[in-house]
């Protein structure tokens, strides 16, 4: 894969990542509303990163989360163990 | 349900085919610890859990799954280059016989996974204490693989689960105080 895949993938890591550690942390502090300012921002930037890597590499989430081009590509390699 | 994303929770890659790791770090596939064993046993407490921390379980089992397959990854990477002569050198021989390059749910001795390494006492104190334990415990067995590895990309995506196990730790710990909180309050009204 090109190097802009590798790039691309890991802001997209690391922003996910930031989401995953603050919904373990919301979830034992529902009332810290700093945290769930953050969270929201964090949520915005994936969603942003992931259009962005979708444009180029095709869909990441499966079920109708992502949009498919013609043809049907979701089922393509490389799958992230392949890379 | 759950949504499937093409992506790793965090890059995964090694520096070379290297099998003997392999055969250490099946431990986190299918062993007592494992992240196998961790996804299944928070998933399965969580419908006999206390709605306040029913979340907590939820979430971090997924994220276990993320780990598994962070570890399937490895695994396959360390593996997928390597002749016969290579496994039965490492250690693999019989594994070889049995399952080709597949990936098998198994711990370092070769000991099938079974769900006899995870339990469900309904008592929710029990088992986040259980769940306390299962995180300390592949903490520590990540180190132990890191301490035999000489692989520089391994061990940063070792640490990265190693850290994971911590916080996991003290979100359960966490747990308990708020079930003890609840507790008492009950007893004062």
């Amino acid at each position: 894969m090109p190097e802009s895949y590798y790039q691309l993938m890991e802001k997209i890591q690391a922003v996910d990542f930031v989401l995953v550690d603050l919904t373990l942390y919301l979830d034992t502090h529902p009332d810290d509303l700093e945290a769930i300012k953050q969270f929201n921002q964090k949520a915005y930037e994936s969603k942003q990163l992931k259009a962005e890597f979708e444009n180029q590499f095709g869909p990441l989430l499966q079920y109708g989360l992502s949009y498919s081009n013609y043809p049907w590509n979701w089922k393509d390699a490389p799958w992230p163990w392949q890379v | 349900m759950w949504v499937y994303e093409k992506k790793l929770q965090y890059p995964v890659k090694v520096s070379t085919c290297n099998p003997r790791l392999a055969k250490y770090l099946i431990e986190q596939y299918g062993g007592a610890d494992g992240e196998l064993s961790a996804a299944l046993r928070y998933l399965n407490q969580r419908y006999t859990i206390p709605d306040k921390v029913v979340g907590l379980l939820n979430d971090i089992g997924t994220e276990e799954f993320a780990h598994l397959e962070m570890i399937a990854t490895l695994i396959y990477k360390l593996t997928k280059d390597a002749t016969p002569a290579q496994l039965e050198e490492a250690g693999l021989g019989a594994y070889y016989v049995n399952h080709d390059q597949a990936l098998y749910y198994q711990n370092a001795a070769g000991s099938p996974w079974t769900a006899t390494y995870i339990q469900a006492k309904g008592d929710p104190i029990a088992d986040l204490y259980e769940d306390i334990a299962a995180e300390e415990k592949a903490r520590a067995t990540y180190q132990w693989i890191i301490d035999l590895s000489d692989d520089p990309f391994l061990n940063d995506s070792l640490k990265f689960l190693r850290e994971r196990e911590i916080v996991h730790s003290q979100r359960f710990h966490e747990a308990v105080e708020i079930l003890k909180e609840e507790r008492d309050r009950k007893k004062i009204f």
